[in-house]
């Protein structure tokens, strides 16, 4: 048997500039959905992400300041999200704690409309949104898939706009992809895919969809094995950034033959 | 010290406080410089808000609260 040769390693995925943020791995990973800091630092580690989303909470004997000691000792940076607020209003409140307490001026703005639904308020994200960067944060917004409000939001001075593949923790991934694209294909802020991922191949499609970072919280912290699903969104991630710059072959109605028809070797059964 | 009632996280406390600094050093456990970071040198990662305004860490030492002040404090918890 032929001994065989390793491949040579892929190029570099370059870090993504979000606002004056450099973002060095695409795979954002939400900290929500898992109790157990343990089981969590060995998602974190295994994901290879270096920025993470927490929320802001009232102090209390249970969360403690654990979540901040335990980022911090990783060395990952923190993306402090507005989860839980429905009007600009606290939205803005809640930025403003969030950029106190992790003294940073990222901030995800997230400002849904129902817990039902848990879709996003566009209206009150698009608020939230103008007052926040116009007081120098740097934000990331998470709406819907919506292209025509995703032009809104980078215009309102989003530093980044966030579509949702599926609504938050549905996991059914990126249901309408043709959105998506649109999307990616107007902006001129980064586009980062967030809420819905439910395994590694929908982080995939949304980096060959031509997303810049997918944010996945869910998908990781609620699998069976949060560190091996962590594991395989990473080498997802990396797969759809190098097939979107690949060039993937176009659809076609019909087969198309790979192995050359000349040449072939033919046994005629009525040969004289 | 006497004592001053205020509503903490929601809850009616009544608490041996003067300044915004007491409130944080009382809930943390920690002692909190001047500049509002932690004696330990970790940090914090807490924020104050007094009556819905966010009230910076360089004010803490300084800001003086009053009987009936809604303090908030709140730290980063886990969270998509």
């Amino acid at each position: 048997m032929a001994e065989h040769r390793t491949a040579p390693a892929a190029p570099a995925i370059p870090p993504l500039r979000i606002g004056g943020y450099d973002l060095a791995s695409r795979l954002i990973m939400g900290t929500g959905g898992i109790t157990d800091l343990t089981a969590l630092e060995g998602a974190l580690v295994a994901s290879g992400t270096t920025l993470t989303t927490v929320a802001l909470r009232r102090w209390s004997a249970d969360t403690r300041d654990g979540l901040v000691a335990l980022l911090d000792r990783l060395g990952i940076d923190v993306l402090p999200n507005t989860a839980g607020c429905y009007t600009a209003r606290d939205a803005v409140l809640t930025a403003r704690l969030g950029r106190e307490a992790l003294e940073t001026d990222l901030v995800k703005v997230e400002v849904i409309a129902d817990e039902r639904t848990l879709l996003p308020d566009v209206v009150e994200t698009l608020e939230a949104t103008e007052r926040l960067a116009a007081d120098g944060f740097t934000v990331l917004a998470y709406t819907s898939d919506d292209p025509a409000m995703a032009l809104r939001l980078e215009q309102a001075g989003a530093a980044a706009v966030m579509p949702l593949g599926s609504p938050i923790g549905s996991g059914l991934g990126i249901l309408n992809r043709a959105h998506l694209e649109l999307i990616v294909s107007r902006a001129s802020v980064p586009i980062v895919l967030d809420a819905g991922v439910g395994t590694a191949s929908d982080v995939a499609l949304a980096m060959e969809a031509g997303c810049d970072a997918v944010l996945a919280a869910s998908a990781i912290t609620r699998a069976a094995e949060p560190a091996r699903m962590a594991h395989a969104c990473r080498l997802a991630l990396e797969a759809g950034f190098h097939a979107r710059r690949a060039g993937r072959i176009p659809r076609r109605e019909h087969a198309l033959a790979s192995s050359p028809m000349a040449g072939r070797v033919t046994a005629e059964e009525d040969e004289r | 010290m006497s004592t001053l009632p205020l509503t903490l996280n929601g809850e009616p406390a009544e608490l041996a406080v003067a300044t915004v600094r007491d409130v944080v050093a009382h809930v943390t456990g920690r002692a909190i410089g001047d500049d509002g970071a932690a004696a330990d040198g970790r940090r914090l990662g807490v924020a104050v808000a007094v009556g819905g305004e966010v009230v910076p860490r360089s004010a803490w030492a300084t800001r003086e609260l009053a009987a009936g002040d809604e303090v908030d404090v709140v730290t980063a918890v886990q969270g998509g």
